[in-house]
């Protein structure tokens, strides 16, 4: 026992409903975590696992209740202590550190005070050692000069610095174990790498537990050296961080690494049926009997039992794991997508975009000019074929929802043309666009719950494109609803819903069949996977890829996940501070990265595989600005030539695959240099 | 259609759920009943109440509860029970018909300055901060003074009064609307303003504001009563709460039961318009525990 510093012991957490009625949220979870050791926790939303990780701290959500069970910590019970005595605990022995360092960090306060104050309140450190003590923090999150960043508000840091500084506070105390809940979702992809690879070199230097609680299997790949995967309040499966993620002995697991779009495969991920139950809606059997494809008739009546297996040292919850068929190294999802050979016939031209937030003149306003010498976004020309999907890629800040948005005529600061089917310029403020052009050009928004007017229902939401461009009314109207929402995988039932009755997966989709019910020639899809569970997000691609093959739509697709634009993309558009680095055929764009800000935002996708580690072949922070002249990566090419880089605007090049890259080194270097 | 009761449902029954949304609670149940039964009172009374209300018998002063006069008798020996009973009629018609002025104007104004943005919505709301700087009371005993205390003034100066409140809460919930990317995603379909002004901004702030009236019903019941109390309301001799405890509150020491009767009808109404703002609120999902200021 005394190698363990956290035992849960049969653990269950719920609430009453109003009726009375216990629902629990977890169920009988039963886990240790050793000194020393990183244990991720992984599951969809809904799994439970941000209510077991802050069980861990002996934090109990307001509304929930513990039902039975322990939480031992140096084996005295968490759940049961008084406030004060859990004063004592949080932060000196287990610390915390949030998904969103932004949020958690006071704003008018230094973050030298807050870290200060964190040392004060753990520690009995006096004044001079408390300075010194900052410095070492801030040094050992790698955040450059240390004396100079202490006295920075948080609004003058990067997201990434962000994180490192609750990194910093939560080392303050000297924790024993420390709980991380989603550290790195809402980073971008450089930056999570680097955080990452700070988290697992504190793991080794100071010795300290870890918990990690994410969605994000291949976050979990890098730092863990133990995995516990939840579904609905349950472990069905926990052992060695290879074991799990290679050779996954769960139908959950297995569904759910298969639903990842992967940098290494092509074509589609493969989506998992259904969703996981809700809270209190489980049934007498396993949890997952509905969306289970080895399932028996056992595990209809019967829930199986935490099994331990102690060959590979991993407890799995299934009846039928043996049957489990480990496909072994595949070269491409089943699933696979038919890229055919887009012919060139021009639907959208974009000449010389550039887009600015800066205020403008009067006078420029008149004349639609932009006189801001260094707009948002600057230059962009792209030609995009009907049938196609072009992704637009980049972290963020690099422009492409704005490009998305003056596509669609909402933004009106901008410079240049944009065509529509050859002739047909756009006008840049929708107002002025013909009826017939905002049906052929329709959006998809990121987040579904902020695109759905949560007072409409279903049917409500797609009568408004219909009446409103094709004027159906009464049983026509109906009839088209009915056949919109056959076409995205919803029943008639779903007319009469509100969107707050609506999970996730099914909101996006009634978003999907929103744009589709205008008989759109171009849809803007923008970041519309982001907000959706992996399992979910590889149905809605699914769905998305049927329809465009169906229709032949073009999409425009942005989004910050390589992963997920590679698996549908034909295209790929690679963007930096609002300006165009790389554009051509995504299967050449993703195999010979030629342009240097590509490479670094390939060499830092995580795949959800231990053994793949990342290349981080550059630094992650991002300017505030682009820079005035030369190259819009100077600040952090890896590959930077020097003055003319600084002064010098790169010119086009063109590749034999046909990607046309923007760097001063030739593409012939440049490969030489990446291989 | 076989699914028919799927279909959205029509605004009866929307009502209906809220109602019982709102009674599932025990405070909302609490409220609800104290208001039905105020609002019961406030019709059926004229009908039953055992004497006339201003009846004057100089033989019957200041008589303590008996099984004859149940509260009493005031000053001037009228009963204290029939006078208590109708004492909420005009304050109730006049609060509500109030309250309904101001949701419409202060709720109207709001949406549009939260719309349009820019320098009118700056100027509008300079004017309405301006006039939320002014004393309410001392202004109503100027409209008052000037042009009487007739049901006909006070309900509208009550109304305008009480409506600068509510403009500051629509254009915020206006505000917290028109950010939302539902509402750019009917500008890029290209709905025209005032569809979108009426499918997509106004049912998703008419809780909002619905709410904010219901609270500022209960406001305004003690702002009339108070005028009433100094006696810029209700002229005699009809029966009003803030009158009577006007009337009766020097005589307090020996002859309780005059004053302590209105003030228990007053403040149980106040305190059932709140808990039944309060559980509106709840039931609508809209987070009241940070009250605006008074």
């Amino acid at each position: 026992m005394a190698n363990y510093i956290q035992t849960v012991k049969n653990l269950s957490i719920g609430f009453k409903s109003q009726k009375g009625k216990e629902i629990s949220i977890l169920r009988n979870i039963t886990t240790n975590i050793k000194k020393g050791e990183t244990v991720g926790i992984v599951g969809e939303s809904g799994s439970g696992k941000s209510t077991l990780a802050l069980a861990m701290m002996g934090y109990v959500k307001h509304g929930l209740y513990t039902m039975s069970g322990e939480c031992l910590f140096n084996s005295s019970n968490l759940l049961n202590m008084t406030n004060r005595d859990l004063e004592k605990i949080r932060g000196r022995k287990i610390a915390m550190i949030p998904q969103n360092a932004g949020q958690s960090l006071t704003p008018n306060l230094k973050i030298g005070y807050q870290i200060e104050e964190a040392l004060k309140l753990h520690t009995n450190l006096n004044k001079e050692e408390r300075e010194s003590k900052i410095s070492d923090l801030l040094n050992k999150v790698r955040l450059p000069s240390p004396d100079i960043m202490a006295l920075r508000y948080p609004h003058e840091l990067s997201g990434g610095q962000q994180q490192r500084v609750a990194v910093a506070m939560a080392l303050a105390g000297n924790p024993e174990l420390l709980l991380l809940d989603e550290p790195t979702t809402g980073l971008d992809v450089t930056t999570q790498a680097h955080v990452l690879e700070l988290l697992k070199d504190i793991a080794k230097d100071t010795g300290t537990s870890m918990v990690y609680v994410s969605h994000d299997l291949g976050a979990i790949a890098q730092v863990c050296d133990r995995v516990i995967v939840m579904y609905a309040g349950e472990i069905v499966l926990e052992g060695p961080v290879r074991k799990i993620l290679k050779e996954p002995i769960h139908p959950y697991t297995h569904g759910l690494l298969n639903s990842i779009p992967k940098l290494s495969l092509s074509g589609l991920p493969d989506s998992m049926p259904g969703s996981q139950p809700q809270p209190g809606h489980a049934g007498e059997g396993c949890s997952f009997y509905d969306r289970c494809n080895i399932s028996v008739e056992k595990c209809k009546d019967s829930a199986p039992k935490l099994e331990y297996i102690s060959e590979i040292d991993t407890s799995v919850r299934c009846f039928n794991h043996q049957e489990l068929k480990i496909n072994k190294k595949k070269n491409s999802f089943s699933n696979n997508i038919n890229k055919k050979n887009i012919k060139i016939n021009e639907i959208l031209n974009l000449n010389d975009v550039s887009i600015t937030y800066a205020k403008q003149s009067f006078l420029d306003q008149i004349f639609n000019k932009i006189t801001d010498s260094n707009p948002t976004v600057k230059d962009i020309n792209i030609n995009i074929n009907k049938g196609e999907t072009i992704a637009l890629v980049g972290e963020s800040g690099s422009g492409k929802s704005t490009i998305l948005k003056s596509i669609a005529g909402l933004l009106k600061n901008k410079d240049g043309s944009i065509k529509f089917n050859q002739d047909k310029v756009l006008s840049s403020d929708l107002r002025n666009r013909s009826s017939d052009d905002l049906r052929s050009i329709q959006l998809i928004f990121q987040n579904p719950d902020e695109s759905l007017n949560p007072n409409h229902t279903v049917e409500q939401i797609l009568s408004q494109p219909l009446k409103l461009y094709f004027d159906f009314k009464g049983e026509e109207l109906k009839k088209n609803i009915i056949q919109l929402l056959k076409k995205v995988r919803l029943g008639e039932f779903y007319m009469g819903r509100y969107p707050r009755q609506l999970s996730g997966g099914e909101k996006q989709r009634v978003a999907v069949a929103r744009a589709f019910a205008a008989k759109p020639d171009i849809i803007l899809c923008d970041e519309v996977t982001s907000a959706l569970d992996v399992s979910v997000q590889a149905a809605v691609l699914d769905l998305l890829n049927n329809l465009k093959e169906d229709l032949g739509t073009t999409y425009i697709f942005v989004s910050h996940d390589l992963a997920v634009v590679k698996a549908i993309s034909d295209r790929v558009a690679v963007l930096y501070q609002g300006r165009l680095c790389e554009i051509g055929p995504s299967k050449n764009v993703y195999q010979f990265p030629s342009h240097p800000y590509t490479e670094v935002l390939l060499g830092a996708v995580l795949d959800p595989d231990p053994d793949i580690k990342p290349k981080l072949i550059a630094e992650d922070i991002v300017e505030e600005k682009p820079p005035e002249n030369g190259c819009c990566f100077q600040g952090r090419c890896p590959r930077i030539l020097g003055d003319k880089c600084r002064n010098e605007v790169p010119p086009w090049q063109i590749g034999e695959n046909g990607n046309s890259i923007r760097c001063h080194i030739s593409i012939k270097d440049l490969k030489s240099q990446q291989f | 259609m076989e699914n028919r009761k799927e279909n959205p449902k029509n605004i009866l029954s929307k009502v209906l759920e809220v109602l019982s949304t709102m009674a599932s609670k025990p405070s909302g149940l609490i409220g609800l009943s104290i208001l039905f039964f105020h609002i019961t009172l406030a019709i059926t009374s004229p009908w039953f109440v055992p004497y006339d209300y201003k009846a004057i018998d100089p033989t019957l002063m200041l008589q303590a509860p008996s099984s004859e006069y149940w509260f009493g008798t005031d000053s001037l020996g009228r009963d204290v029970f029939t006078r208590t009973l109708l004492g909420g009629r005009i304050a109730l018609t006049v609060t509500f018909f109030g309250s309904l002025i101001a949701l419409l104007w202060g709720g109207l104004l709001g949406i549009f300055c939260g719309l349009v943005g820019g320098k009118i919505d700056d100027i509008v709301m300079r004017i309405v901060d301006a006039f939320l700087s002014i004393p309410w009371i001392l202004a109503m005993l100027l409209i008052v003074s000037l042009l009487g205390t007739s049901i006909e003034v006070l309900i509208p100066a009550l109304g305008f009064f009480y409506g600068k409140g509510i403009v500051r809460v629509a254009r915020a919930a206006t505000h917290d609307v028109i950010a939302k990317d539902f509402i750019a995603s009917a500008k890029a379909r290209g709905h025209s303003n005032m569809s979108i002004i009426w499918n997509e901004i106004l049912p998703n702030v008419r809780d909002a504001i619905l709410v904010e009236g219901a609270m500022r019903w209960s406001w305004m019941l003690l702002g009339f009563s108070s005028l009433s109390f100094l006696g810029f309301g209700v002229s005699p001799p009809t029966p009003d709460w803030g009158l009577m405890i006007s009337n009766a509150r020097g005589l307090m020491s020996f002859a309780w039961w005059s004053v302590i009767s209105p003030i228990v009808g007053l403040s149980s109404l106040i305190i059932g318009i709140n808990l039944t703002a309060d559980a509106f609120a709840k039931a609508l999902g809209i987070d009241r525990s940070t009250k605006a200021p008074v």
